[in-house]
């Protein structure tokens, strides 16, 4: 009997580990939070070039991290990105009109990411405006098109 | 063929049922057998192929200036195929082939006929607990290889190759998907884990009861589980990342 009660036990152990186990991969590892998705409000920018932009990808403010890269989708009506941003709702209300989202690279070849810096108007952005304000991002072959073409007009 | 269908009718009748108390006491039994005694094997495993992972990516990855992607080269080849395929191998050799000489062998020693003479089932009594063993253990351990494969990585990558700590973590975070890739890795485990049972079970029950038959039957598991796991993770894949 005793040995058939730590059996029980191993067995359960064995078990409650599995779960903890897959807890921490959905925690720890694929950065799953507890927290609601209600607590983020969308903000939309249009961008004439995303670069290599993907959805999930990192929004910063001052780099800190403040929210996601929802979703990408052409906008058949002026031919350009239209980004759906999704961010913490402690920012709603407060990032003002004037607001501006450039497209920023982790590093020389890291993944790209949208920096959001804050402007002066006093209007504020509410959930599901768009930011009239945005940089594309930097694509290396039209640099050095640039670049070539400068010097050669030198 | 016709083994196949025998296989099929066997996995129906020993899988659905009522399962009594009786056989809930069985299956814990049984558990503990091909799960938690499994467990050392599996996570000694890991441990290494997280290890070495960590540090044939660290190599390659740093020619390129990117070792911040260390994190999530190793979590995603350990979720999406590693742990799921590696698990179930080391399942069919350690308790699969178990399996099969244990019911094999009741087999041989006529207990499973007696059981039948006294009314009763050993589909019930023997298999079913055996099965759903497998079905629920498999997936835990393929779970527990991740964990300590992942954790083997950061041993590698960041303690001792110098990797920084946070884009170790955070690279992992930010392209690790739960759904698409922890998701899609425990269904293959699941597939797996019903096949490799099945197969042990089957070849222990229907294999010819002489001491050769077993021997014969105990390879036959191995090799098919092995080779089944392999061909069904390539279809799999196929599915789910390859845009079938």
């Amino acid at each position: 009997m005793k040995r058939s009660k730590t059996m029980e036990f191993g067995v359960g152990l064995f078990m409650v580990a599995g779960i903890l186990g897959l807890v921490f991969l959905g925690l720890r590892v694929s950065g799953l939070t507890l927290s609601a998705p209600a607590q983020s409000f969308q903000l939309e920018a249009n961008f004439a070039n995303i670069g290599g932009l993907k959805p999930r990808a990192r929004v910063t403010m001052a780099g800190v991290t403040v929210g996601r890269v929802e979703s990408i989708e052409l906008d058949t009506q002026w031919y350009d990105a239209r980004v759906v941003l999704s961010l913490n709702s402690e920012l709603e209300g407060e990032l003002s009109r004037d607001s501006i989202a450039s497209i920023l690279t982790a590093g020389l070849l890291g993944e790209q990411y949208i920096g959001l810096s804050v402007g002066g108007d006093p209007e504020m952005l509410e959930d599901g405006d768009t930011i009239r304000d945005t940089q594309s991002a930097l694509v290396l072959e039209e640099l050095i098109q640039q670049f070539v073409s400068n010097m050669t007009s030198n | 063929m016709e083994a196949l269908g025998r296989a099929g009718i066997f996995l129906f009748q020993s899988a659905v049922g009522v399962p009594s108390r009786e056989g809930w006491r069985l299956w814990l039994h049984q558990m503990h057998f091909v799960g938690v005694l499994s467990l050392a094997i599996v996570l000694v495993s890991g441990l290494f192929i997280g290890m070495v992972l960590a540090l044939q990516g660290y190599t390659i990855l740093v020619d390129f200036g990117a070792e911040q992607a260390l994190g999530q080269m190793v979590a995603l080849s350990l979720l999406r195929e590693l742990a799921p395929v590696v698990a179930a191998l080391l399942f069919a050799g350690r308790a699969g082939s178990a399996l099969t000489a244990e019911i094999g062998l009741m087999k041989a020693t006529e207990q499973l006929t007696s059981m039948e003479m006294i009314g009763v089932d050993p589909l019930r009594r023997v298999v079913a607990p055996r099965l759903w063993a497998g079905f629920v253990s498999l997936p835990i351990l393929t779970v527990g290889f991740s964990v300590v494969g992942i954790w083997g990585g950061y041993l590698v990558g960041v303690e001792w190759l110098g990797v920084f700590e946070g884009s170790y973590w955070s690279n992992m975070q930010a392209n690790v998907a739960f759904v698409s890739d922890i998701g899609n890795g425990m269904i293959k485990s699941v597939v797996f884990a019903l096949v490799v049972t099945w197969i042990a079970v089957f070849q222990g029950y229907d294999l010819v009861p002489t001491s050769e038959g077993i021997s014969r039957a105990t390879t036959r598991t191995v090799v098919y589980s092995s080779l089944a796991v392999l061909g069904l993770d390539f279809v799999l894949t196929a599915i789910m990342f390859g845009g079938l």
